[in-house]
Order: structure tokens, then sequence, then C-alpha cells
């Protein structure tokens, strides 16, 4: 089945999100949309889904133009879509989640199972998804979650298969499987929209690429392109994508760790008995996927944690047991796993968010007087240093793209005086040309001198700024390895394979 | 702040308001007698019904502002005196509202303004009644215990929930129920009966402690409403111009942030709290130092709970409170009159009240009626889940 797109355009207010974008997608091809945040891809794949209504333009599926109106009739026409956060219900089966919305009863009323049991295995067994229909969808890693999303989309006869973003949340090895399996759907005849920006997944299994910037089409490109080329259409510019990294010495040791467990309110281990130091003037990155227990070790380095065990040294003078204040003013820039959350407060200025940590230090404040002319001048020369683009330093912080908040918190966290750096996920969400920024950054204060403790999940980041890398597996430090390692060895230690 | 307070920002509860004038004089024709007899001539019944309407609101702008007939030769300023009566019965509202705003700015829900409201009137009358010292120093020293025993009362709730976790919205109800019935005992005791009576009223305070009239013996408006107006300007000082204040607004919006940034939640929870029971135990003060005198069971009124709609009204800001007060209070002033003149159920009012709060709540309702696409409502309150 081929799907066309003609000159689609959707506006919200001022802002052209899609501006006239042509695109073909032929049967069992592999098309790659590659575009920063904010771009128009999921605008674009929303309206093909039919979540949105273009203001013109065509959607044609076997030269037929179709009305799409709701996702219902993007099933009927034969489109499917994997939305990046699954839409599954955790306490069902796999097959009462996949029969979800198209129930069908035996002659008794009960709900019939049997079909879809049947159809589930058939589909699995067909591509190797090694999918159990009744298994509980929560105790099941997320990989196999994505593979039940695709399963359902096959079974309801998708030929066009949207994924957005699907290797977001995949360990490096669940994202090989699912680049494999995405190839061998391909191979039987399934259209694939590959909705990215992850330039080595495009090169690997893309037969066409098409980069979308603000909202247009600004070209298409093959797979053999490199990914400097395919960065620069995406961002407009030329990109950097492995930051130099410079030969220099590293000093004394500035943070030490030693034999540190976290536990949670249930007094479960979170993190078991830990040891590892960080000198001045190298990157220690702690890899591991996600929920190995790194954003608690994160948390830890500033006494977020409530149960703590073990020693916490910054510069040989002890954190553990400090006030999160006290760990900050000893020297610790934080830079929050989840800026939203953690790191500002939306309904504040920018201005205001700069001054966070420091709201009751001179100059801002004296005595228990404020005084927001100062804090909103300040700002202003802040936010000029670190290219944070910005109207007015009063506007809510809110209104800002997520690189520029990054900005703003890396400003916060980088204009104190401080001797470590604990980054965690700090290009989570951002484009490209933000991403090149944030690196660029930590690799300025290493080179000055800073201990560097990086938290990631994501390999090229990892192998792009570490000097050592700790893999966190269950809790424990699996090893540490320097940065020469290969992706692939990489990838079997964040999976808790140690090799003999 | 002042400046995001513009005109703009007055639109959305000023039509909230008039759409509940009108819904309230729909209910007020329609519960006219007159004026459903004369049903079957619609003309006729048009009018009547305006004519209901109109009269029972110009009795309530009579009994809350200004009313003509009651002035007499060479003293019209006596027509003034309903105007009096809406500002005592809103300087007490006042206060105890800006006591939930604050709360609200730091992220707490305070449901008891109520009982602190009562603490601090115990206060304020034990030492009114019971001390004899010079005019000046009494007032003082009896609103300053006011501040401190409402100060107590709410610190408790914020202590509460800094250390172990307890919600203060279950706190803050269950205490209130204590500080009810903590003073029905109260005025049981010896100590607070009138000698040779029995009856649960305690003496009058006595006139070196009472708050100094504005406008002479004719009104009863005292120094209430000026202390009233600068604890509102206290209490913007204190949220925009000072680290305190920049803690509890930061806290208030995202404690997670907070947290990670250094700031000590369990001082937010504690200070703020303290400092909303204070201006609630103020609130309990004036209104016993100013208006009531003398302490009964029902003193604080449905002041604590009136409080928590202002607020509301307010978008849980000092100015936006105090005008949210000030109409509160002309309504409240204004009902009895308008029971007395035209029969028209002094329940009405509670009515117009309960509709302006709903349709301030649901922006949309009034957006849909006034066609109102660009008028940026910027979101409600925070107020927080049972996990907040």
């Amino acid at each position: 089945m081929s799907l066309e797109l003609r000159g689609i355009t959707k506006t919200f207010g001022a802002l052209v999100a899609n501006d006239s974008i042509d695109l073909r997608v032929e049967r069992g091809e592999i098309h790659a949309i590659l575009g920063e945040n904010g771009a128009g891809k999921s605008t674009l794949m929303n309206i093909v889904y039919g979540l949105l209504q273009p203001d013109s333009g065509e959607i044609i599926v076997n030269e037929v133009p179709q009305k799409i109106q709701e996702p219902s009739d993007a099933l009927a026409a034969g489109i499917g879509m994997v939305h990046q956060h699954f839409m599954l219900v955790p306490v069902f089966t796999v097959a009462e989640n996949i029969v979800l919305g198209h129930e069908k009863t035996k002659r008794n009323g009960t709900l019939d199972l049997e079909y879809i049991r049947t159809e589930i295995k058939r589909v699995s067994d067909e591509f190797g998804f090694e999918v159990n229909p009744d298994d509980l969808v929560e105790n099941l890693p997320v990989g196999v979650q994505q593979r039940v999303e695709i399963i359902r989309a096959l079974i309801y006869d998708a030929q066009v298969l949207i994924l957005d973003e699907p290797t977001a949340v995949l360990t490096p090895q669940e994202t090989d499987e699912l680049l494999k399996i995405m190839q061998k759907l391909a191979e039987k005849g399934t259209s694939i929209i590959f909705i990215t920006h992850k330039l080595r997944e495009v090169k690997l299994v893309a037969d066409k690429i098409t980069i979308i910037r603000r909202g247009k089409v600004v070209g298409s490109a093959l797979p053999s392109a490199s990914q400097e080329e395919l960065a620069s259409l995406m961002v407009g510019r030329p990109v950097i994508l492995n930051p130099n990294k410079s030969e220099h010495s590293v000093g004394d040791v500035v943070l030490a760790v030693n034999n540190l467990t976290i536990k949670d309110d249930a007094g479960r281990d979170i993190v078991k008995d830990i040891s590892f130091e960080v000198r001045a003037g190298e990157v220690l990155a702690i890899a591991g996927v996600q929920g190995n227990g790194q954003s608690e070790l994160a948390a830890a380095m500033i006494n977020l944690e409530e149960y703590v065990e073990g020693s916490i040294q910054l510069d040989g003078s002890q954190l553990v047991g400090q006030s999160v204040k006290e760990s900050l003013r000893a020297g610790i820039a934080f830079v929050p796993e989840s800026r939203e959350l953690d790191g500002l407060i939306s309904s504040f200025s920018i201005a205001e968010n700069f001054i966070l940590d420091r709201h009751d230090s001179a100059p801002y404040a004296k005595g228990i007087s404020l005084y927001p002319q100062i804090v909103n001048t300040q700002a202003l020369a802040d936010a000029k240093e670190f290219d944070v683009r910005l109207q007015s330093v009063a506007d809510p912080i809110s209104s800002l793209s997520g690189g520029n908040k990054q900005k703003v918190v890396l400003a916060r966290e980088l204009s104190r005086p401080v001797k470590l750096i604990v980054a965690s996920q700090p290009t989570r969400g951002l484009d490209v040309g933000s991403i090149e920024f944030v690196h660029e950054r930590i690799l300025a204060e290493r080179d000055k001198g800073k201990a560097v403790l990086l938290f990631s999940t994501e390999l090229d980041e990892v192998l792009a700024l570490a000097d050592r890398i700790a893999v966190m597996y269950r809790g424990e430090i699996l090893a540490i390895v320097s940065s020469n390692v290969t992706p692939q060895e990489l990838g079997l230690l964040m999976a808790g394979v140690v090799h003999a | 702040m002042l400046k995001k307070f513009s005109l703009r920002a007055l639109i959305l509860p000023a039509l909230a308001f008039a759409l509940s004038m009108f819904f309230g004089g729909l209910l007020i024709s329609l519960s006219d007698s007159d004026v459903l007899h004369k049903a079957s001539h619609p003309l006729a019944f048009l009018k009547a019904a305006g004519a209901s309407a109109g009269n029972a609101y110009l009795a309530l702008f009579q009994g809350s502002v200004y009313d003509p007939g009651l002035a007499k030769p060479h003293q019209w300023y006596l027509s003034l005196y309903p105007l009096s009566e809406t500002l005592v019965g809103a300087a007490p509202l006042i206060l105890a509202g800006l006591s939930v705003a604050l709360a609200f700015r730091a992220g707490l829900f305070n449901i008891g303004a109520q009982g602190q409201f009562i603490f601090g009137a115990i206060g304020a009358s034990y030492i009114g009644f019971h001390f004899h010292m010079p005019i000046g120093m009494h007032l003082v020293i009896a609103a300053l215990v006011g501040i401190i025993f409402g100060s107590i009362w709410g610190g408790i709730v914020g202590l509460l929930k800094a250390r172990t976790g307890a919600h203060e919205v279950i706190v803050t109800i269950m205490l209130n129920y204590i500080a009810l019935y903590f003073l029905e005992w109260l005025l049981g005791t010896t100590a607070f009966l009138i000698p040779g009576r029995n009856d649960p009223i305690a003496p009058p305070v006595a006139t070196s402690a009472r708050l100094p009239l504005l406008a002479g013996s004719n009104f009863r408006v005292n120094a209430g409403i000026l202390v009233a107006f600068a604890a509102a300007g206290f209490v913007w000082w204190l949220l925009n111009r000072t680290t305190i204040g920049f803690k509890f607004r930061a806290a208030g919006a995202n404690t997670f942030a907070s947290r990670t940034a250094g700031i000590s939640v369990p001082f937010v929870l504690t200070s703020a709290m303290a400092i909303s029971g204070a201006l609630a135990g103020l609130a309990g003060a004036v209104h016993v130092l100013g208006d009531n005198f003398q302490l009964t069971s029902g003193v604080a009124g449905n002041f604590g709970f009136d409080a928590i709609t202002v607020a509301l009204l307010g978008r849980a800001k000092p100015l936006g409170t105090v005008l949210a007060s000030l109409l509160f209070g002309a309504l409240g002033a204004g009902a009895s009159a308008m029971q007395a003149k035209t029969n028209t159920p002094i329940d009405i009012v509670l009515v117009i009240q309960a509709l302006v709060v709903l349709f301030i709540a649901a922006p949309d309702v009034v957006k849909s009626i006034f066609r109102l696409k660009n008028l940026k409502t910027t979101g409600g309150l925070v107020s927080k889940g049972w996990n907040g």
C-alpha cells in the first residue's frame, strides 16, 4: 500500500506547524522523517492518523484520496500508529489489551478471547515477536510492550505503520531488535513511517529520509548520507556531532563515594553498596538503562534522598547528612533529570527561575528584603552569557523552548562557584542544536578542571563526553570502563551482561 | 504585580458578578407572588418582574452603601451609614481572606481560618475584658495576643504537615471543631462568665481595648478596616518583596524544584501556616475589639469559610482579596435591609454569592456567554490533590 500526502498545511494561530508538506511512502518502504523538536513531525503524523484536521491538503492511500477525521478512519484506511507513550492498560493481559475496542462475545455473552489469542500467536510467530497473549502487560519489559502495540496495529490490518520516536524508551538491545522487526515488516510489504531524531538508527534501516524543518520539507536524503550532513539539514547550519575532547591530565579526587546504599520508603535497596571517585578535569559517566538506581544516586549527591548509608565526600568533607542547601553551597552544580519537575518552576518568571537557589543571598537580597530589579538585571546578563533566547526575563519560563529552559538551568547551576557538576540526562528531549550547546558547555567545565558526574541513558552521549564510564545495573556498578569501549560492549553491559 | 492586576484581570470577576446579579434577579422576581399573578399577561409580567428585582437590588444597595432615607436635616452624611456597616463587616473578612490567600500561595489549603479566628477572638477578648491597661497599650496587647493565639493554632497545622505529612485540610477541619468546642467550654468557666450570670457570653472588652471609631459616634466604622488594608499591604510585600515570600511562592508552585534548589519545605509549611494563622487570629481580634465586643460561641459567624470564598474570588492576591471582601461585606450588610424593605428572602444574597464563585470557578461559562475568545484567564488557583 502506498501513502501520499499532498500540500498538507496546518496552522495554530500565527504558527505554521506544517507548510504544504508533500510526502510519498511506497509499499514496503521504511521512510524516516527527521526533524528537531517542534519541527512539525508530530503534527503531521497526528493529521495522518486523524487526531488533527489539516487546514488544506490531501491524504491519498493507494491513489485514492481519503477523508480521515478520526483515528478509526485511519485504521479503516490501513494506517496504524504506535505512539511514543504506549496506549496500554497495565493490569490487562496482552490479549485483553489488543481486543480492547474490538471486543467480540461468545454465544453466552462472555468475552471471546480465543480468536484474538490465535491471531496474536499467528502474527507473533510470523515476525518472531515472542509475545505470549496471556502475560500481564505491566510485567513486560518496555520493548515487548511496544511489540504488543505493533501486533495490535498488524492484527487490525495496518499496512502503513507510523512509529513515533519508537526507540526513545528502549535499551540499546531492544533498539536493535526493533530495527530488525521493522526490516522484517517492510520485507513483507508493510510501509513504515519512522519518526526520530536519532541519526544512527535512520542510517541503519531507512530506505528514504525526509527532513522537516520549521514545518517545511527542506530536503530528502538517502541513508548513505553522513550523520553530519543529516544533522546540518535538520538544524539548518553546520553541526559538530562529536565534540572535540581535548587531551589533558586529570587532577585530584574531587568526589569520593564509598559504600553508598540508598533505600526506598519500603526499605528495599535501590542502590547497593557502590563506590567510585571522580577527579578534577574528568567526566565520569554513569550509564545504564532507566530505572537501575541512577536517578536515586544522582539525587543522593545533593541529599535529596532520605535513606542513605555510606559516605559521599566532596574535597574531603562529608556530604551525607547535610541539607540540600549545604550540599549545593559546598560546590555542586546540579542539573536534574526532569527540568520541568525538579529544575524549574513553570509559573515563575525566567528571572525568578535564575535565583531559585540563591534568592536569599547578595546581591538579590539583604536581610529578608528581595530586590526584583536586581534579580531582573542579573538574569538578563546570565541569559545573554548562556545564549538563552527570550523576549523579556519577566515572561514566565513556560514560554521558552526545551533547549532554552535547559540553558536557564545550566546558567543557574554553573554560575555558582562549583567543584563538581552532577548532570542527569542533560539533553533529554532537546534538539540537535541545544544538545551541541549543552555538550560543549559540559566539556568546557571539564577542561576548566571541574569534576563532572554525568548520568545518561544515551549511548552516543556517554561515548561522546565520558573519560570513564561506570555502568549501573540493578542498583550496582557492574563495571567501570574507559571511554574507548565499543557501543556494542557498552550496550551488553547496560543489559547486565558481563564478559567472562 | 500591581501592573498585572490591571483592568483586564477585573473583567472576568466583573462579568461573573453581573451574571450572578442577573440570575439572582430572575430568582427574586420568580419568588415574588405579585409577579407570578401576572403570568398570563406577558408584558405586565415582565414589567412586574423587572420592578421586583430592581426594588430588591435598590434596597440591597441602600443597605450597603448609601441610603438617602437615613439623612436628617443638616446631617446628610448619615445616609452613608450603610457604607460604614459594609466596612465593619469587611474588615475581619479581609484579614481572614488574606490568611487563606497567603496559605494558597504557599501551596496550602487552609480550611482552618475559622478555628484560628476563634482563637484570635478568645485571646483578644480575654485581654480586653480581664485586664486594665492604658488606652492604646491595652488595644495593642489584646490584638497581639489574638495574633499569637491564631498563629499557634495555624502553626500546629504546618508543623504536623512538615513533620508527619498530615494533610492540612483534614487537620484544619478537625482543629476547627476543637476550637469551637473549646470556646463553648471556655464560655462556661468562671473566668469567662459575667459575674452573677450564667449565660455563655463573656464580659464586654474594656473601652480602652476597643478599636477607635473613624467617623464619630454616629458610625460604627473603626480602625479595623485600616488594619485590614495595612495587612493586605503587608501580605503583598511579604510575598513579592521578601525572601520568605519567594520561598512560599516557590514551594507553593513546585515543591520538587524548590527542594532541589535547596529551599527548606518544612520551614515553608510551618511558617506559612503560622503567618496564615496569625492573620486569621487578627481577624478574630478585630471582630471582637471593633464590632462584637463580647465573646459568644457564634463569634466567628461564617467568617472563616467566607474567607476561603473571597480568597478564591480574589485569586489569592492581596488586592483581589480586599476587593472581594468588600463586595461580600456589602452583600452581607445589605441583605437584611433588602429583606426588611422588599420581603425578599435573605438567602438570595447567599445565592448571588454562590453564583459569583461558580462563575469565577468556571470561566469558560462566562466567556462563552459573553463571547470573549481572547480573554486570557491565568488558570485557576493551585489547589492540590490529597498527595500534595
